[in-house]
């Protein structure tokens, strides 16, 4: 096991032990267990799961991020007078958090799931997309709360800018993307709508749920060039990738900002 | 019994040559040229905003020095932090993870270092630490937490300690024992540099004397030279005696 790995069992153990990451776990279990009492075992229960997946993931990360970097603070000093590598440091405070809150997060959504007996079949692969999604946006807005928290010093400061950071991605982005198509309606927009979608990691992920729920039928023509260009391996993969590197953009930016900061 | 060899021992434990620190516009450090040495105990001194904070992260790799050049038993202050095996340092704030139980954390430390097992665990009893370290330490008083921010600091036998404001939060038994456990260090040949505002403290132990004003070092010395030179025997009037005379 190398530094990194140690640092983040340690850290993993203490988030694990942390009332709000039970909260987490909890709060994942009653929606989809509510989900799936209303709904029943079925995709219906899914897509009613993929906004909350959506909303709640990236906002979760995000305080959660920034707020276990800044009450850390003090002990990352007491680890960096250790005869330890920063970057080795960086990434084990990663892992501790980015982890524990992606392994409650699926437990939250897989273990009602599985005690309805509801994982075989299409609705399990629903699921599992479901899950790989939100694990996925976790370890994309984590990195995102830890570029916030290394670049900013001030812990109320740091808080606003990662709730602004959300509102951003989740609801902002959204809305200028309506604006701009509600503006240029009478031009085909279907080929800069996509390019939009990898702009921001919270759509691409829910075009991709959406496709891969069947759903692509609810966005009319656009739904349908989508379907042709997610639906394909090709397209697939190319989201997947985006993904990845909506996750490493930030880590990189993190991880160098902690490595040369005074502290 | 001197932890080093004796040609160890003729070399300075840490030398800074001209040490310049800004934040901005706002310059910190402007040439602190100092050597530590083995056996001595030296306080750092000086009022608030004087650099003293920002000497000490220099001297532990937190911050980079924008100009001069540290070095701790020969090695270069560098990035890869290897030179801080033998550094013990004592926060004024110290923090540990709230779900992690006192021995949890030396662990982490102990593994963090590859695996390097503890030096004398004597300071964990002297303390009174030891019935305390299965305890997570969300439940731990802040008298507790110094102590066990004491037993870190200690842990791997350090030649060099790091202390800022170590006694703060201590009950006067503890900080009694503490400063026996600093005295014991020091003639086993550790070099401790201290920061205070407990002036008693620095009294009862410090060799030495830097006193910090304006990011330079305004006075090197004794004790003795410092009563000798301001007229002053308290050490809280002989430093006022000095911002005093530097001011005016």
């Amino acid at each position: 096991m190398n530094t990194t790995q140690r640092i983040a069992l340690y850290q993993a153990r203490d988030a694990l032990r942390s009332r709000w990451i039970v909260l987490h776990f909890l709060a994942y279990l009653a929606v989809t267990e509510g989900m799936l009492l209303t709904g029943g075992a079925s995709v219906k229960a899914v897509v009613g799961l993929v906004n909350v997946v959506l909303l709640l993931v990236p906002l979760v990360s995000l305080v959660f991020g920034v707020m276990r970097l800044y009450d850390a603070r003090d002990f990352v000093l007491t680890l960096l007078t250790q005869p330890v590598r920063r970057s080795a440091l960086f990434g084990g405070l990663y892992l501790g958090l980015a982890v524990p809150l992606a392994v409650t997060f699926a437990a939250g959504i897989l273990v009602p799931f599985l005690v309805h007996g509801a994982l075989g079949g299409e609705t399990g692969v629903r699921v599992a997309a479901l899950v790989g999604c939100g694990v996925a946006l976790t370890l994309v807005f984590t990195a995102v709360a830890f570029l916030v928290a290394v670049r900013q010093a001030d812990r109320v400061k740091g808080i606003g800018l990662a709730l602004v950071t959300w509102i951003g991605f989740a609801l902002a982005f959204d809305a200028v993307v309506l604006l701009v198509v509600t503006a240029f309606a009478q031009y085909p927009l279907e080929r800069p709508m996509l390019v939009a979608v990898f702009l921001n990691p919270v759509d691409l992920a829910r075009v991709l749920l959406l496709m891969l729920l069947d759903a692509a039928a609810l966005m009319g023509y656009t739904g349908a060039v989508f379907s042709r260009f997610f639906g394909s391996v090709a397209g697939l993969s190319v989201s997947v990738a985006a993904l990845g590197l909506w996750t490493l953009a930030p880590w990189l930016a993190a991880r160098k900002a902690f490595v040369t900061r005074d502290f | 019994m001197m932890l080093v060899p004796a040609h160890e021992a003729e070399s300075p434990l840490v030398r800074m040559d001209g040490i310049e620190k800004s934040f901005g516009n706002h310059r910190v450090l402007a040439g602190v040229d100092v050597d530590l040495h083995r056996g001595e105990i030296t306080a750092l001194v000086g009022p608030n905003g004087a650099g003293k904070t920002t000497l000490i992260k220099c001297l532990l790799g937190l911050s980079r020095a924008d100009r001069g050049r540290i070095e701790v038993e020969g090695r270069t202050v560098d990035p890869d932090g290897e030179y801080r095996r033998r550094i013990g340092y004592m926060p004024q704030n110290p923090s540990f993870p709230d779900n992690l139980t006192g021995r949890e954390v030396i662990d982490l430390l102990r593994e963090v270092r590859g695996g390097e097992e503890p030096g004398d665990p004597s300071i964990r009893r002297l303390l009174g630490l030891e019935g305390e370290l299965d305890k997570p330490v969300r439940t731990l008083s802040g008298g507790t937490r110094q102590k066990l921010s004491a037993a870190v600091a200690f842990l791997f036998d350090p030649t060099l300690l790091v202390l800022d404001e170590p006694t703060a939060g201590l009950d006067p038994v503890s900080a009694a024992a503490f400063k026996d456990h600093l005295r014991h260090s020091k003639d086993r040949g550790a070099g401790i540099l201290l920061t205070s505002h407990v002036m008693s403290d620095l009294e009862a132990l410090c060799d030495r004397v830097l006193f910090l004003l304006d990011g330079r070092i305004r006075f090197d010395g004794t004790l003795d030279r410092l009563r000798d030179e301001t007229g002053q025997r308290a050490l809280e009037r002989a430093i006022s005696t000095l911002i005093s005379r530097e001011a005016a």
